[in-house]
């Protein structure tokens, strides 16, 4: 009997431990959808001029590629669960998502960071990056691109023409011996979600607003050339903290 | 009795042949050399796990390279047309086939194939995977024109070669697929990676004033913005393995990756190429069009040509290009020779 105590005991200490964490493990999947406007676009929408931006340049999208990094639950008692320390996503690769088996059930906030920031911008530092072509030259500090948006755009009914919407950490090279460095990544959050034992979460770009919020774009003066333009890329960075926003959240 | 001793003596004979393929060979793993910056720089290269590479698989895949038996009629080799004192193409626009039939493209040279992380291989990246890649121009009526069964009949029949295939791939029965395995095998341990520039990273020599220069060019997206598409000092492959029109036509004969695709929007896209060792292997461009590097770096500066397709890292394409002086013309042109490895296209490993 004592026996048969000492085992039910055991079996209930057991259970009492283990079950809450099994119930808690959850499968939480990120996935990146990109729109214009509300208006989906995949990259079966590349290469064609027929996206027009506030300021009435009808354009096209042939790359698009953007670093996020720090992407982060935060839950009630700011206890922190890293998804993904960085991850580059491209338009042109449908099947680029974060997952993660790690997190206990419950509400959590999530944010990334958009680019590295400066401690974590290590130049050459990301084997996967650098096999990606996705570093800046040591003459403007090196690192890493934050995005990489090329396409054509075309006004006014001149031909086409080409645009590098290229975003990097900012640096003032008007005085070449004196670098003016700014960090120029920024933390995006984006609201609460409830996170059960399966739960995909929808990261939405709505491409549109690089071009118009706070600040109105201009391709025909801003087109190509602006890594090293430091007003361009402040300008860049004003305009990327409206383009994220949390799409739907599927248990 | 005597049919019992008959029955023996097969069962004895059949032992003997059966076991010499079951138990006698076990490659032995081959150690590829990867240099030190790639290993800092970039993934891992891709050994596809149904062709690991092995000291027999290695040996073989050379021996193949240079056997002229895998053409239709005994005279061309793969070496052919990627020499290795070339950096494995050669000096021709287009090659002849063994019938004397031109070819259209500039034969790619061919190193640090591993690292092709697309596996998408050829100018206009037709061929998916290197050992498909080197099924096609053993059959390419206008290259080596022959027949794959044929091919295996002639290695089968010799007297070597099914022993180097039971060493390397346990089995003495030669067909395609395992020529193409050797093959690619060989093709995987091409690793050049001990240029000039290669030993200035590792901080083992030092550039030149106007080498140094002429990086700068290779790296301003103002001057010469090469780094998008070609790769850089973070990046030793100097290539990004993608495709792009890089405004050579505004018309194409060729559609490059535009035909494999069928997307039009393709059209007159080819590989870009790596930058290293181009010391020894013009013509460039995948036709072959430019005879020397000045006539590469004119094209960018002032040579483009409009398309619905040219690249949109391609600048001031209305102007022609981006107008470099001819003192930075000269600076990249020196830069992209201190790209060049002679111990690579020296390594006595790799010839003949």
């Amino acid at each position: 009997m004592r026996v048969l105590l000492f085992l039910l005991t055991g079996l209930l200490t057991w259970s009492a431990c283990s079950s809450p964490e099994e119930a808690q493990s959850a499968n939480v999947a990120i996935r990146f959808s990109h729109n214009w406007e509300n208006t989906p676009v995949s990259a079966a929408d590349f290469n064609i001029l027929k996206f027009t931006n506030d300021n009435g340049e009808m354009l096209s999208i042939e790359r698009l590629r953007y670093l996020i990094s720090n992407v982060i639950l935060t839950n009630l008692d700011n206890e922190t669960y890293e998804l993904s320390p960085y991850q580059l996503v491209n338009l042109g690769d449908e099947e680029v998502s974060i997952e993660s088996t790690q997190v206990p059930a419950g509400d959590y906030k999530l944010s990334f960071v958009f680019g590295f920031t400066d401690t974590e911008n290590i130049d050459g530092g990301y084997p996967d990056l650098n096999t990606a072509s996705f570093n800046v030259p040591a003459m403007l500090g090196g690192g890493y691109h934050f995005m990489q948006f090329d396409g054509k755009y075309t006004a006014q009914n001149l031909p086409p023409a080409g645009f590098n919407y290229h975003v990097i950490s900012a640096v003032n090279t008007a005085d070449p011996n004196n670098l003016i460095f700014q960090d120029t990544s920024f933390k995006v959050d984006l609201g609460v979600v409830s996170i059960s034992a399966t739960t995909e979460i929808e990261i939405k770009m709505n491409i549109a607003e690089w071009f118009k919020n706070p600040n109105t774009w201009d391709l025909n003066v801003l087109n190509t050339v602006l890594m090293p333009n430091f007003d361009a890329q402040i300008l860049m960075h004003q305009n990327g903290k409206s383009v994220f926003s949390l799409g739907t959240v599927q248990e | 009795m005597k049919n019992n001793c008959l029955f023996l003596l097969a069962v004895f004979l059949l032992m003997q042949c059966s076991s010499k393929e079951a138990t006698v060979y076990t490659p032995v793993p081959y150690t590829l050399e990867v240099p030190t910056q790639f290993t800092n720089k970039l993934i891992a290269p891709i050994i596809p796990a149904n062709n690991p590479l092995t000291e027999e698989g290695v040996a073989l895949g050379k021996k193949l390279f240079f056997d002229r038996k895998l053409s239709g009629n005994n005279t061309q080799s793969c070496a052919t047309c990627h020499s290795p004192q070339k950096s494995f193409t050669n000096n021709l626009q287009f090659n002849e086939g063994i019938q004397g039939i031109l070819g259209t493209r500039n034969s790619m040279p061919l190193f640090n194939l591993a690292w092709n992380f697309d596996e998408r291989f050829a100018w206009d990246g037709k061929e998916v995977g290197l050992e498909k890649q080197a099924l096609e121009p053993v059959r390419n009526p206008i290259e080596m024109h022959a027949n794959w069964e044929t091919v295996a009949e002639k290695l089968q029949a010799s007297p070597e070669y099914p022993d180097l295939f039971l060493q390397a791939f346990g089995s003495s029965e030669i067909d395609s697929v395992l020529i193409t395995r050797a093959l690619a095998q060989f093709e995987r341990i091409l690793i050049s990676g001990n240029s000039k520039f290669d030993r200035y990273l590792n901080g083992e020599t030092t550039l030149t004033p106007q080498e140094l220069a002429g990086f700068n060019v290779f790296m301003d997206e103002a001057k010469g913005d090469c780094f998008h598409c070609h790769g850089s000092d973070n990046n030793p492959l100097w290539t990004d393995n993608k495709f792009h029109n890089n405004g050579l036509d505004s018309n194409f004969s060729d559609l490059g990756l535009g035909a494999v695709t069928g997307d039009t929007n393709d059209n007159g896209k080819f590989k870009s190429p790596s930058l290293r060792n181009l010391k020894f292997t013009a013509p460039y461009m995948h036709d072959g069009r430019f005879a020397t590097l000045d006539e590469v770096i004119q094209h960018y500066s002032e040579g483009l040509q409009p398309s619905a397709t040219i690249d949109p890292l391609m600048k001031k394409v209305s102007q022609g290009g981006v107008g470099l002086s001819p003192q930075e013309k000269a600076n990249l042109k020196a830069f992209l020779l201190s790209l060049s490895d002679s111990n690579f296209v020296n390594n006595p490993a790799f010839r003949e």
